[in-house]
């Protein structure tokens, strides 16, 4: 009998630099003890970079263990990429201080600003796409992959509103941000679904706008509904429930056009027992692996055309 | 007033009208969207508010708390993405808020909480070893110059109300109607291991735990203990201290002769 050897997409542990190709989970306190005990097969992890900016304790204690064994991505929710005024220089260096700690596979922010003098408003705001704000968002990523001396990806914001003063669409206005600055995109194909929604849009119309070349991660997640003052319906970006057919669909599509990435299932709210998210997780990864399987025998055709 | 000052001042301030320059697909009112934003900020913050204060939101109902954290929040935002920590001045607004002065123990019991929340973030600094200490204690010519590091997370609560049983009666473990609130206690709160502990300390403990921190010699402590609590036990209070490791650093104090 001999053993089949699997031959992983991506190296494993520190050495790393891309997320490997399959589903990975959001890292909630709540479940730190039932996965070291039992050491699921999941692609990576997702941790928020501001809940683990304390000094000790268990969520250290815990990261520590779980980054031995699994890949990670370190995702910002506070670092105001979007807004008027200057980063917070302490908060880049706590950020700095994080990823050489960790040493994640991925580092990515929002699209958005959540910062108004020296208030926080946790939560992530939008933006009109116009020049004015194209220099500063391209500026504020600038700053920040000089600060911290790696590339990092930028999420699409889901939107509920949209402004006057804004003279390019979302995806025009992510590619040139991304040219600019070399940075990835970070493709929440739940956010272009609730956007497109709340904006009357096509949704798969929308992902055809987006820098798809430069895609290093794709997150899913569920939204609640609610109806506008014409009772059309207004989706919200909750993380508080299953993710929606339709942004499973939407899912399928985009892996159609950008070929397998890491895809993180996201649950920030109503947060369900370790089985429940790690079989969620399993519906994108067997997409995942069903297409890497689809194209290995082309990537083999061409490694051989280019040895011969 | 730049846009994002447009679009940030009325999140935290209902009373004022939706900011002008949105538009929408459908012609539909933008305030029904800009609600959204407001709602995500508030209950967001609320949240964060009820996730430290369990104990706090229980003794008072969740309807009274909401109400008041939302209060608190409007006027007191995050200053920093760090949430962790917000709402360290919740116990100081409680205890000037007219409409919680029927519970006089609500802002200790706050103070409490979030102590235990600092204590469970504290930094991880490992304890001095036992030997390190024997040999430290047992010299009697070095004992009271000696000036005590204590863990990060040790935090001690005076509280003229029963602070430590009327938290505990939210455990599980005892019953709220077998505790009199208008006992004072003195708590302890620090991390060993991983987990957060609680006691309740005499009341000379607590002094001579404070001393420390604030860098007084063990002497100089043990003193002020005594002046305070007729009853201070030096060794007791000790002996807590070693039983869960919390004594970090041993240095040497001023070795002043006192002056004739």
């Amino acid at each position: 009998m001999s053993q089949q050897v699997n031959s992983p997409t991506q190296a494993f542990g520190a050495a790393a630099t891309t997320l490997p190709k399959r589903a990975g989970v959001g890292l909630k306190p709540e479940h730190f003890q039932v996965i070291l005990a039992t050491q699921p097969d999941i692609g990576f992890f997702e941790v928020h970079a501001e809940n683990y900016m304390v000094s000790g304790g268990p969520f250290h204690h815990y990261l520590t263990r779980i980054r031995e064994r699994y890949p990670l991505s370190i995702h910002g929710v506070g670092l105001s990429i979007g807004a008027d005024g200057p980063l917070d220089v302490q908060h880049l260096n706590a950020l700095r201080a994080l990823l050489q700690r960790y040493q994640p596979q991925s580092f990515s922010e929002h699209l958005a600003w959540s910062t108004h003098g020296d208030a926080f408003l946790n939560d992530l705001l939008p933006l009109p796409y116009n020049t004015a704000t194209l220099q500063r968002v391209c500026d504020h990523i600038d700053q920040v992959q000089s600060h911290l001396g790696r590339r990092m990806l930028l999420e699409n914001p889901a939107t509920y509103i949209e402004f006057v003063a804004s003279t390019w669409d979302e995806g025009a206005f992510l590619t040139e941000v991304l040219r600019r600055t070399g940075c990835g995109l970070l493709l929440d194909v739940n956010n272009v679904h609730v956007s497109s929604v709340n904006h009357g849009r096509d949704a798969r119309a929308t992902i055809r706008t987006m820098p798809l070349k430069q895609v290093g991660e794709i997150h899913l997640a569920g939204f609640a509904e609610q109806v506008d003052g014409n009772g059309a319906p207004l989706l919200i970006d909750s993380h508080g429930a299953p993710v929606a057919q339709a942004v499973w669909d939407l899912y399928a599509f985009t892996l159609a056009l950008t070929g397998p990435q890491p895809t993180l299932l996201e649950r920030d709210n109503d947060i369900p027992a370790w089985p429940v998210l790690l079989a969620e997780a399993g519906v994108a990864d067997q997409k995942l692996q069903a297409m890497h399987k689809a194209t290995q025998p082309q990537a083999t055709t061409v490694a051989v055309e280019v040895v011969a | 007033m730049n846009s994002q000052t447009a679009f940030a001042v009325p999140l935290l301030a209902p009373e004022l009208p939706c900011p002008s320059g949105l538009k929408t697909w459908n012609n539909s009112d933008p305030a029904t969207r800009y609600a959204v934003y407001r709602n995500n900020v508030v209950v967001s913050l609320i949240d964060a508010l009820a996730d430290t204060y369990p104990v706090v939101q229980q003794l008072v109902g969740e309807e009274f708390f909401r109400a008041m954290a939302k209060v608190f929040a409007l006027a007191n935002p995050p200053r920093s993405a760090v949430m962790a920590y917000y709402g360290q001045g919740l116990a100081d607004f409680v205890a000037s808020f007219p409409p919680a002065a029927s519970v006089p123990y609500l802002a200790d019991v706050a103070r409490l909480e979030m102590a235990q929340v600092l204590a469970y973030h504290a930094a991880d600094v490992l304890p001095l070893p036992n030997q390190a200490l024997q040999s430290a204690l047992t010299d009697p010519h070095q004992l009271e110059h000696l000036r005590l590091g204590l863990h990060p997370s040790v935090q001690v609560i005076a509280s003229p109300f029963a602070v430590v049983s009327l938290w505990a009666a939210h455990q599980g473990t005892t019953s709220l109607s077998t505790v009199d609130p208008d006992v004072a206690q003195t708590a302890l709160v620090f991390r060993h291991a991983l987990d957060v502990n609680t006691l309740e300390l005499r009341p000379g403990a607590g002094v001579f735990i404070g001393a420390l921190q604030a860098g007084q010699t063990l002497m100089a402590a043990a003193s002020q203990a005594s002046e305070q609590a007729t009853n201070f036990d030096l060794s007791g209070a000790l002996a807590l201290l070693l039983h869960w490791q919390l004594i970090t650093t041993i240095t040497p104090g001023d070795d002043h002769e006192p002056e004739h």
